[in-house]
């Protein structure tokens, strides 16, 4: 599964995608494995509030499942127009 | 439906009349366009990212809506990315409808859903640095109305 970054999570996180081989049950679950990493993540998603997700290129929840995905996005509230 | 990210810039006017053109037995067409502002006098660009392959889904999914709520006979949603320097355009949209009520409605509507639900985000650069903008609660409010 690929994880993927926009705006300023990616600058925090400092590269744009990783890739999970084995992902765990929910988006939080994941959210909590990537805090674990390394201090850029833990601050990158500190408060997940400041946050909105997409499974598979759609707008979720965090509580939303993973199995059978292929893409998870983390990027700041959207700000087009 | 024709919607287009692109980065190169885009021509307004022959964007308006080739959608006019294109319509038929359509009274109205509803165009609007954004552009990049200088609030503060130092801006030196705005820099716009997206998420390739979900931004052309979510502006796809947001123009079939509008075409369920409202009797619009097509619509137009054109957005840049990259680079952008002060007075450029950004993006527009348009709609035709049989009157006129649909075509601004529709089009007030792609505007709102666009600015929160779609994967874009601004950055502004200027002498002092580079920031983020942040979403404002107010575009999140307009969608309630709808």
């Amino acid at each position: 599964m690929d994880v993927l970054y926009f705006a300023w999570v990616r600058e925090r996180i400092g590269h744009p995608k990783d890739r999970i081989d084995t992902p765990p049950a929910t988006v939080m679950d994941l959210v909590n494995d990537l805090r674990a990493r390394e201090d850029r993540y833990a601050a990158a998603f500190a408060d997940i509030s400041a946050l909105r997700v997409a499974v598979d290129q759609e707008l979720a929840d965090f509580d939303a499942p993973l199995s059978g995905v292929r893409e998870v996005a983390f990027f700041p509230p959207m700000t087009g127009g | 439906m024709d919607i287009r990210v692109q980065t190169a810039p885009f021509d307004l006017g022959a964007e308006a009349n080739a959608f006019a053109a294109r319509q038929s037995g359509m009274g109205a067409v509803v165009t609007f366009s954004g552009i990049v502002r200088d609030l503060g006098g130092d801006l030196q660009a705005m820099e716009i990212e997206h998420y390739p392959g979900m931004t052309e889904a979510a502006l796809s999914g947001i123009a079939e809506q509008a075409a369920t709520r409202w009797q619009i006979g097509d619509a137009l949603i054109l957005h840049r990315h990259g680079r952008l320097t002060p007075d450029e355009m950004i993006m527009m949209v348009a709609t035709s409808a049989r009157h006129r009520q649909d075509a601004f409605q529709a089009a007030e509507f792609l505007m709102d859903y666009l600015k929160s639900r779609a994967p874009f985000w601004k950055k502004e650069v200027t002498v002092a640095g580079a920031a983020w903008v942040a979403a404002r609660d107010a575009d999140e409010d307009a969608l309630s109305r709808w």
